[in-house]
């Protein structure tokens, strides 16, 4: 039996609502689109359903601990088709397990919930990654503008940081893969945000540098200051390319002030 | 406000503060504060960059000036090196460091000073730095501040208030040694100010048991380093120091230094031409286990030992010393017990500590859980046939210690262990 779903997180849940229903365990999930297994006889296609989705979720709620619940969501945000299996796997497991026993969730003896936790640790990195590695320049209307591009889609984990964080300044970060963004006026919450016309922005996607005419006139001077202090820091007896790399892996480096 | 010097300066009171080793913004969760810019966010801190050499840019390292009356024999900023000299002004630093912050290059702030005039002439000047970007910029993120050995009591309880961990270097752990290379300071002028800042601590705690909104006072700590390769001292000198000041209540970090040959002229100095950073690299795994894995420093370093091996981390290298408390069965042993395990980290030891409430484990688990099976096979025992490809029968107490070594160092290990042995070999004796 093979199940194919739309590649979303309501679709998801609800196929495991229908295999429940179905009184069935698939032997695979699969994407709308996706090459079909050679000897597949037998097919259902899941139709998402909100109602059925949010019927899951609230099973799951009482099913698993608040931290556990966060890292699926988490590991959501990997955007990875290797995720699918495993999750569905996961909750199907989440439901199967008698009431009287503890949940599944740390049993990382279990393939999919070690794979689950470990793609979520990886998100998890990453958003660190972000917290890092996001470069800001000043606009002339002192609006603060970094473009990412980020392997796993983690800007909704960090705009909380950078809202607290820079809460008396205005500031923007922008998605350049996915091609949105939040922006921050300066008080109350960050929004998600989308260009319609994205050839128009002041600022290029491809090095994240702003535009001359609306770089702020002592931003230059404060990224020469930064580059300079980066190369005065460094030790040169030491010089360390591996560790360099391993710890800011270079797909990182074109949106990074001191690496331009 | 900046001039077209203040790159220039920057450069090189950036290039004076970088043998300082402390960069960590870890060690105290603030969060952001109304009409304030900056929060600090615990754990380990964030690395905002990592310099070409490897090591991690937190906060902004720099001196205030480095300019210096002391002489001591390991410092580039001995007042008898002919290199440059620069000081930066309260506003450009104060300048530099907010717009920095605001485009999120750092952490925060880490400022230091060489000793200008006398001690408390240095200490309020670094204070007014702090004072300002506290309470007139409204600079909540990290600040570093090293104390000044010899600066009053005043000047160090108002610093405690606007810093998030503040430091003294010892440097050289054994006095002796200490007195050779810097006859003007002794372990005294370090303590001391080390004891001040931790009274204050222990005050502000009771403080605040009483007044719940009592000001914080270095609420990450303090922290301190150790040269490396400048003197004759052991290792063993190095981490009997450094797990005594993990039994203070307030010392959070041990960092370790290794000497870079910059002051060659002065023969109280070997030569070096490379730093030691096998050994530092060392060092600080002993350090890790000092502080995460439950060891004793008598257990990493004794009579016998007085030296770490270069080859093997010193966790492996307790192990092959101790081939009686193997193999451990990791269905049962006790997490401190698993933490003794080559190859088994703080990670995999949680992992299997809750996997295995469900289940026998076998090495396959460990395997996928990210155990590095290569070095814990010959020190584990799990759930499985003996017969099973995956587990040798042979673990160390079959082999024996000797003949299992040569197993577990890798050829790079080798390599630089070696190089590192003939290029620091140089004191005459």
């Amino acid at each position: 039996m093979v199940y194919t779903f739309d590649g979303t997180m309501d679709g998801l849940l609800t196929a495991v609502f229908d295999a429940f229903e179905r009184h069935e365990q698939p032997e695979a999930l699969l994407t709308t689109g996706d090459a079909l297994p050679l000897f597949c006889e037998r097919m259902h296609e899941v139709v998402t359903d909100e109602t059925r989705a949010q019927r899951v979720w609230t099973g799951l709620e009482k099913r698993l601990s608040r931290e556990a619940l966060r890292l699926i969501t988490v590991s959501w945000l990997s955007e990875m088709q290797e995720l699918n299996n495993p999750l569905f796997m996961y909750i199907f497991k989440t439901f199967q397990q008698p009431a009287e026993k503890p949940s599944i969730e740390r049993n990382f003896a279990d393939p999919d919930v070690l794979s689950v936790t470990n793609i979520a640790r990886k998100v998890l990195h990453e958003q660190l990654r972000m917290k890092q590695f996001v470069r800001f320049q000043k606009a002339k209307d002192g609006t603060y503008l970094a473009v990412v591009s980020p392997d796993h889609n983690v800007l909704p984990l960090i705009i909380d940081h950078f809202a607290d964080r820079f809460r008396d300044q205005p500031w923007m970060i922008y998605d350049a893969h996915r091609h949105y963004g939040y922006y921050y006026e300066g008080s109350g919450h960050p929004v998600r945000i989308t260009f319609e016309n994205e050839s128009e922005v002041p600022f290029s996607l491809s090095d994240g540098k702003l535009n001359d005419d609306v770089l702020s006139n002592d931003d230059h001077l404060f990224q020469d200051l930064w580059r300079t202090y980066f190369k005065a820091i460094c030790i040169r007896e030491r010089i360390n390319p591996r560790k360099q790399l391993s710890d800011m892996p270079r797909r990182y480096w074109k949106y990074m002030t001191e690496k331009q | 406000m900046l001039t077209d010097s203040t790159l220039e300066r920057l450069r090189i009171l950036a290039e004076s503060a970088k043998y300082d080793v402390s960069c960590s913004s870890s060690g105290t969760v603030r969060r952001g504060k109304q009409g304030m810019v900056g929060n600090t966010v615990g754990g380990v801190g964030i690395c905002h960059s990592f310099a070409d050499d490897g090591r991690c840019i937190s906060l902004l390292k720099v001196m205030l000036t480095n300019y210096c009356m002391y002489d001591c024999a390991y410092c580039v900023n001995r007042r008898s090196n002919d290199i440059k000299r620069a000081t930066l002004s309260v506003s450009e630093l104060v300048s530099i460091t907010m717009e920095f912050y605001r485009r999120n290059y750092i952490e925060g702030l880490f400022l230091s000073s060489g000793v200008v005039r006398n001690p408390d002439y240095t200490m309020e000047r670094l204070v007014a730095i702090v004072r300002d970007l506290r309470t007139v910029h409204g600079f909540n993120g990290y600040i570093h501040l090293k104390s000044i050995p010899g600066a009053s009591r005043e000047l160090l309880n108002e610093a405690g208030l606007y810093a998030d961990r503040m430091s003294v270097n010892i440097e050289i752990p054994r006095e002796e040694s200490l007195k050779l290379l810097a006859p003007e300071k002794d372990h005294q002028s370090v303590f001391q100010p080390m004891k001040l800042i931790q009274q204050g601590v222990l005050e502000n705690k009771e403080d605040r048991r009483r007044y719940r909104h009592a000001p914080r006072f270095v609420p990450a700590g303090q922290s301190t380093q150790m040269i490396v390769g400048a003197t004759q001292d052991s290792d063993r000198d190095i981490l009997t120091m450094s797990s005594a000041l993990y039994g203070q209540p307030t010392i959070r970090r041990v960092y370790y230094s290794g000497y870079i040959s910059v002051n060659t002229y002065d023969s109280r100095l070997p030569v070096l031409k490379q730093p030691p950073l096998v050994r530092e690299n060392r060092l600080y795994q002993a350090d890790w286990l000092l502080r995460f894995y439950h060891f004793k420093v008598e257990e990493i370093v004794d009579d016998l030992h007085p030296n770490l091996d270069l080859e093997l981390d010193p966790k492996l290298a307790w192990a092959l010393r101790h081939p009686e408390a193997f193999p451990i069965d990791i269905n049962t042993a006790d997490y401190e017990w698993l933490l003794r395990v080559p190859g088994l980290g703080t990670k995999s030891a949680w992992l299997i500590i809750n996997a295995r409430r469900s289940c026998r484990l076998t090495s396959e688990h460990l395997k996928k859980m990210g155990v590095v099976m290569k070095k814990a096979k010959y020190f584990i025992t799990c759930h499985e046939l003996t017969a099973s490809t995956l587990q040798p029968l042979r673990g160390i107490n079959e082999l024996s210690p000797e003949r299992l070594r040569p197993l577990l160092i890798s050829p790079r290990q080798q390599r630089l262990a070696e190089q590192e042995k003939q290029l620091t070999l140089n004191f005459d004796d």
